[in-house]
């Protein structure tokens, strides 16, 4: 597989030669291979909105490359137009840029800006809202009739239906209910099987991620903490506990038992994983006991 | 990008510009205006640099920042130069291609250049060092009397205070609608005028919206608090002046004086010549 994303000793900084002066990004270096699902973590002011918008050549970098399936977006001659048709940004509170009279239209709107007919234009906007769990009575309504969780809906779609190579998604269960976040979380891997597109979800909660993720990206003021799959991300679970993010519950649980000294894997992230993991643990000591009195 | 912009930005610090109350501040900016526009001589615009550069030295803020605040202005500059350049009488000491520049306007141009620049920068002083809640406090102290006929100070300082708080973050917001628009491959900087008006609809209308969103949170959030107005209202932090406002004050009254005599001083050396 190559890399769909590639970013070589990628630096920002903010108000340069101001006292407010500040390194959001600061040397990194990353590939994401085409078709992963990767959850970036890390807590606030650790560069990973800034990272992102990097990748859609929204900030221009204050020193290094991002190369898009390999492109170096900098380069002369390049339309970053086509970049971002190619690497779809869904911001935070994206529910705050909808502008249209009615849904259908605001979703319309970015498959409309890359020149697609209107029948085109009309298949993706249906086939995206069925997918993201919006009516199609709803195609007609003004969508700032909407509830919260469903304005959030009619945003993301806006950006699924450009069917972007890679779509990045910014905390975008911030401030739903448990219920909301559940199901847009369930809806957005479910776009990730079905379209094979590359998928970058940003959020605060290692909960969320750690079940779906392919990979774990963990920010730490501005720099690569490290970039892994989740069971071994997981295994520093001590170490991201310090940074001050929260680890799964379950993780944390298991942590403390390595600290009783009792001899079972770290690298446990789920809840049905961690029952597996009991289990073979049990069984394994009561074999070890009926070993011990024979 | 459009957060970069630093004029009238406030950059917290505490020197003694900084510590100054903020009514004696605004007062020795309008002397120091006055300075400059009552110098009419390069001996009395150096003057008024001189104060300028000791009191911007006294902030403890980096020289850098004064060239950032003034670069957006230099093309007005160099526009009214170049118009003063051609259109002053005076004895001729360029010529080409039929221009002809006087000695007058070159000394004309340089001059205002000068003052223009001294101007901004002067300005710059003030509200570098002085937060803009404190800013409008203090307007607000400063047209006080004018309570007397029913003029609404409190208000107009509150809507200021209110204008100006929400300036960065409509800016900020602007910024993110701007970015999430472009992320749809909205096309802000090209295309024909109609179409790039056009391409601001899907970034005023949420702008539009999230503003009445916020002014109708605040008003809830003021009326909790049982805001009524400014009759019988304190404040947390009273202004106070002090000894080294006075002296502050007194030391640019006193410059404004030394420039107004440099002036008579020209007066007198020009009469003389002419009387020879």
């Amino acid at each position: 597989m190559s890399a769909i994303i590639r970013t070589e000793n990628l630096t920002y900084t903010y108000s340069p030669d101001t006292p407010f002066e500040k390194t959001a990004v600061n040397d990194v270096c990353l590939e994401v291979e085409d078709g992963e699902l990767v959850g970036i973590i890390g807590h606030t002011g650790s560069g990973k909105s800034t990272l992102i918008q990097h990748l859609n050549g929204l900030i221009r970098p204050t020193s290094g490359r991002v190369i898009i399936d390999g492109q170096d977006i900098w380069e002369k001659g390049v339309n970053l137009r086509d970049i971002r048709f190619k690497v779809g940004i869904v911001f935070q509170y994206p529910e705050y840029q909808i502008f249209e009279e009615t849904v259908f239209k605001d979703i319309a709107y970015g498959p409309k800006n890359m020149g697609l007919d209107e029948k085109q234009v009309g298949e993706r906007v249906r086939e995206t809202a069925a997918l993201i769990g919006l009516d199609s009575a709803l195609l007609e309504k003004s969508p700032f009739e909407l509830s919260g969780g469903q304005k959030r809906r009619v945003a993301i779609a806006g950006v699924m239906a450009m069917r972007p190579k890679v779509l990045i998604l910014d905390e975008p269960t911030a401030g739903l209910d448990p219920g909301g976040r559940e199901q847009v979380l369930e809806e957005i891997r479910e776009y990730h099987r079905r379209s094979g597109s590359t998928v970058l979800l940003v959020s605060h909660s290692m909960e969320d991620v750690a079940r779906f993720a392919t990979k774990i990206l963990v920010m730490n003021h501005g720099s690569v903490f490290c970039y892994d799959t989740p069971p071994n991300v997981f295994m520093r679970a001590d170490e991201i506990a310090e940074m001050g993010l929260s680890v799964p519950q379950i993780t944390r649980v298991f942590s403390l038992l390595r600290k009783k000294g009792i001899d079972i894997r770290g690298d446990v992230y789920t809840v049905d994983f961690a029952l597996k993991t009991i289990n073979e643990y049990i069984a394994s000591k009561g074999s070890a006991r009926e070993d011990g009195h024979d | 990008m459009i957060k970069d912009i630093t004029i009238g930005q406030y950059f917290p610090g505490n020197s003694f510009v900084h510590r100054l109350d903020p009514r004696f501040k605004i007062g020795i900016t309008a002397v120091f205006i006055c300075m400059l526009f009552s110098a009419d001589t390069f001996a009395g615009l150096g003057v008024a640099a001189v104060f300028f550069i000791i009191s911007y030295g006294l902030t403890g803020l980096p020289y850098k920042l004064m060239t950032r605040s003034i670069k957006p202005i230099i093309p007005i500059i160099i526009f009214t130069g170049f118009i003063n350049l051609f259109f002053i009488d005076g004895v001729p000491v360029i010529k080409i291609f039929g221009i002809i520049i006087t000695d007058e306007a070159l000394r004309v141009t340089a001059f205002m250049m000068i003052r223009i620049i001294l101007l901004i920068c002067g300005s710059s002083v003030l509200t570098y060092t002085t937060s803009p809640i404190v800013l409008t406090d203090a307007i607000e102290s400063i047209l006080r009397p004018l309570n007397k006929v029913h003029f609404p100070v409190h208000e107009l300082s509150m809507m200021m205070t209110i204008a100006l708080r929400f300036i960065p973050t409509l800016i900020e917001e602007t910024d993110k609608i701007m970015s999430a628009q472009k992320a749809r491959g909205a096309e802000l900087d090209s295309g024909s005028f109609m179409n790039r008006a056009k391409a601001l609809i899907p970034i005023l209308i949420p702008l539009f919206v999230s503003s009445f969103r916020r002014a109708e949170e605040l008003a809830l959030a003021m009326e909790c608090r049982c805001y009524r107005g400014g009759e019988g209202r304190t404040k947390l932090k009273t202004l106070s002046s002090g000894l080294s406002d006075y002296i502050a004050l007194s030391v640019s009254i006193l410059v404004l004086c030394g420039v107004i005599i440099i002036n008579m001083g020209k007066v007198s050396i020009l009469h003389a010549y002419t009387t020879i």
